[in-house]
């Protein structure tokens, strides 16, 4: 059966996300979005080098991003590879941050089903209560929705009670159709929450396709009253994206999507410039960068 | 380990005001007449005011009749000069002009929102941005004449008297200024009554722009100066504003050999196809009729929706609508801003009212609207039945109304079917239908899949009562020169 796209007029969609980039975020309104967004990312380290030691690190400031600063909340998630799962979901014990593993041989998906299926039971099995898999861009591209959507349907049985986040990695899709298109398969499969890029392709969570994906949540919602989240990841490095990401989110689906629940930000370098700004509403000039740690 | 508890969070944008101290207003601005501000000498002083608090901004001296007068001849004056010097010369000018708009961008757009009530947001990155482009855009014309119009000869019409309209005071000022100059005429030019302002600062930037006295003239005033203007001995008129008024210049010029262009008032047809990108088009439907607070003159406000889609962009439509944050013009975050004018405001109550008596159903957002100033709430009107004022009369206000249609043949049957023809929007994926469409609309300007996009290259412009000649890119050079062989 040939897929059917519903068109997305490319001029239009970057016009309203970049008027959306223009809404003026001062004072009270910039401190309280700093926040909001701090507990809404998910802090990931997603790299070869990762050890026990640096993920153990990144967990302490996941649940308390400032200690000098109480009243900034704690981050939603902290996301790793699944070998390093068992590390962080006990050091996040009974912090209220929850353990989120990519799976589905992470970047790529350029693996087996059973691998991929396998890999998510042993990442829940050690403790991850959210999975980020990644669609197969290799079966989508041919125009083969059923395996994408088969597969979807398969890791998240694997999840159990594991939230799924499906990472359509946009940069790789040729369109905004296309990400709309893929985005209500994954929805239709079982996504819990629809997540726009790995981080590790040319492009990650533009302004463009957080909205597509926005409006594709919002309509889904409106038919079948079924939430599903989003989870803006890839570039989302600076406070200014972070509190873009935070309008767009505001102005296509309301004040309701602005939790942790149903809006994330995937990132690693945003939590300190967001701790930066966040001083400097306070002190009134920029710390330095050597005052906030990395991990 | 410490836990630190995620609370609930609530998040709305804080007020965003722009600094009024960026515009510092002088408390009276007399008149541009032969390169000086002048008091008028049988007109009068009034106050302009902020429609959106109703307080005074400071005072304007009108032209009386004898103003007029002196301004066309300090026109006349200038006229020879100005058309002798070479073309490149006049250019430069320009390229002054629009410089000097650019530095003083802030404050133009401050000033243009305190006058007439539109956010910020729009004279900032819309009205100001554009007004200077236009005198770019014919700063590099003025010395490429001859490849504007087919390498005739051409010499310009002499003094021209321009009126200018409410809803873009400073952007309609530098239509009419800016290929009237690069064409070697000199200008008188009179802005509306509500919005005299921006002109003035513009009268400001032509004298530091060094331009010869007389060359250009700015005269405040209301309609009767306006009319005294155009049956003045000037040797082309050009109008924008209301349909009525036109039709009058109109009877007044006929026999005179006068030039005229007239850009007048319309009820744009906004179409939307069944296999439109919906979520994109409510988005043209929004800037189509909500810009400026619906006063322009090509607002897309009859919305033609396939019946196909209608109940769901509708839907998309008014949940939308209740995103728009009316208020305080001044606060970067407003989407849509004041009324220009009591008497608009009226206007546009008159004619809603009459749409509901006649049947059509209103649907306007709840929304908390200031107690001073004139205000009218973003608003639809569902179930428009042809014949009904609303689907026939220019509104001028946020007022949409919405009607279905179920083939190609027969939208362009109804966008067709007006008095007007300014603009049109066309809103399908299908490359195909979008032109076969636009091709079969008797509008001067068919938006594909966008709407209200301005271009100082593009021309501008109406057929039937939307009126004549074209503003804008080489055809807006034509109205302002005498063709030879």
């Amino acid at each position: 059966m040939s897929r059917s796209l519903t068109p997305v007029n490319r001029v239009g969609v970057e016009e309203r996300a970049a008027a959306l980039g223009r809404r003026s975020i001062k004072t009270t309104a910039k401190r309280e979005g700093i926040r909001l967004a701090t507990s809404m990312i998910d802090l990931t380290t997603l790299e070869g080098s990762d050890t026990p030691g640096k993920v153990r690190h990144l967990c302490a400031k996941a649940v308390c991003p400032d200690p000098s600063r109480p009243e900034l909340p704690s981050c939603a998630a902290v996301c790793v590879y699944p070998s390093l799962v068992g590390v962080a979901a006990a050091a996040l014990e009974g912090s209220g941050v929850a353990v989120a593993s990519v799976a589905t041989g992470f970047p790529a998906g350029q693996t087996s089903l059973k691998v991929k299926v396998d890999e998510t039971r042993e990442a829940v099995a050690a403790g991850a209560s959210e999975i980020d898999m990644v669609i197969s861009r290799d079966a989508y591209l041919r125009g083969d929705d059923r395996t994408v959507a088969r597969e979807i349907e398969a890791v998240k049985e694997a999840c159990g009670s594991a939230h799924l986040k499906v990472i359509l990695e946009t940069a790789e899709l040729p369109t905004y159709a296309h990400v709309r298109h893929a985005s209500e398969l994954a929805i239709a499969a079982g996504a819990d929450v629809i997540k726009t890029s790995t981080g590790k392709a040319s492009s990650g969570a533009t302004p463009g396709v957080v909205l597509v994906m926005l409006e594709v949540v919002r309509d889904h919602f409106e038919r079948t009253g079924r939430v599903v989240g989003v989870k803006a990841a890839g570039g989302v490095s600076t406070t200014k994206a972070a509190l873009h990401m935070l309008v767009l989110v505001k102005e296509t689906l309301g004040d309701e999507w602005l939790t942790p629940d149903r809006f994330r930000i995937g990132a690693s370098s945003l939590l300190n410039d967001l701790l930066m700004q966040y001083a400097k509403l306070d002190g009134g000039h920029y710390g330095r960068a050597e005052d906030f740690s990395k991990e | 380990m410490a836990t630190v508890e995620r609370a609930a969070l609530r998040w709305d944008y804080a007020p965003a005001p722009e600094s009024r101290d960026a515009a510092p207003l002088k408390p009276r601005y007399d008149l541009f007449i032969g390169g000086s501000f002048v008091a008028p000498t049988d007109g009068t002083v009034v106050e302009t005011r902020n429609p959106a608090t109703e307080e005074t901004l400071a005072e304007v001296a009108f032209a009386g009749p004898g103003d007029v007068a002196a301004a066309v001849d300090a026109a006349r004056g200038a006229a020879d000069g100005w058309a002798a010097l070479p073309a490149l010369e006049r250019g430069k000018y320009l390229f002054r002009i629009a410089r000097l708009i650019q530095e003083r961008a802030r404050e133009l757009a401050i000033v243009e929102t305190l006058d007439g009530g539109k956010p910020i947001r729009e004279s900032r990155d819309v009205d100001v941005p554009l007004a200077a482009a236009h005198f770019f855009s014919y700063a590099g014309w003025a010395d490429k004449l001859q490849y504007a119009f087919g390498g005739r000869a051409y010499e310009p019409r002499g003094v021209v008297g321009q009126v200018v309209p409410w809803n873009f005071p400073l952007l309609m000022a530098a239509w009419k200024l800016a290929p009237a100059l690069a064409t070697g005429n000199t200008a008188v030019l009179k802005p509306a009554e509500t919005t005299p302002l921006t002109a003035l600062l513009l009268a400001e930037i032509v004298q530091e722009a060094g331009l010869p006295d007389g060359v250009v003239n700015i005269i405040p005033g209301d309609g009767s100066a306006g009319a005294a203007l155009v049956r003045s001995e000037v040797d082309k008129v050009a109008f924008t504003g209301s349909t009525a008024v036109g039709k009058e210049i109109q009877r007044a010029l006929a026999g005179t050999g006068r030039g005229l262009t007239l850009e007048l008032g319309g009820k744009s047809a906004n179409i939307v196809f069944e296999d439109a990108a919906l979520d994109q088009a409510v988005e043209g439907i929004i800037e189509g009729i909500f810009f400026n607070q619906g006063h322009v003159c090509c607002a897309g406000s009859r919305l033609l929706l396939q019946e196909s889609v209608a109940e769901e962009v509708v839907r998309k439509l008014w949940a939308r609508m209740e995103r728009l944050r009316v208020g305080d013009p001044l606060d970067k975050n407003t989407d849509v801003g004041a009324i220009n004018s009591a008497e608009q405001l009226a206007r546009i109550t008159e004619m809603v009212e009459a749409g509901e008596q006649q049947g059509a159903v209103r649907r306007s957002v709840t929304c908390a609207l200031p107690d001073a100033g004139y205000w009218f709430p973003p608003t639809m009107f569902l179930d428009v039945a042809p014949a009904n004022r609303i689907a026939v009369e220019e509104i001028f206000g946020p007022v949409v109304s919405v009607t279905t249609f179920r083939s190609p043949a027969e939208a362009v049957e109804r966008a067709n079917n007006s008095a007007y023809g300014l603009a049109a929007g066309v809103w399908t994926d299908n490359g195909a239908k979008a032109f076969e469409v636009a091709s079969k609309l008797r509008a001067g300007v068919v938006w594909q899949n966008t709407y209200n996009k301005f271009d100082p290259t593009a021309a501008f412009g109406g057929y039937k009562e939307s009126g004549f000649g074209r503003e804008g890119g080489p055809a807006g050079l034509a109205p302002y020169v005498r063709l030879g062989g």
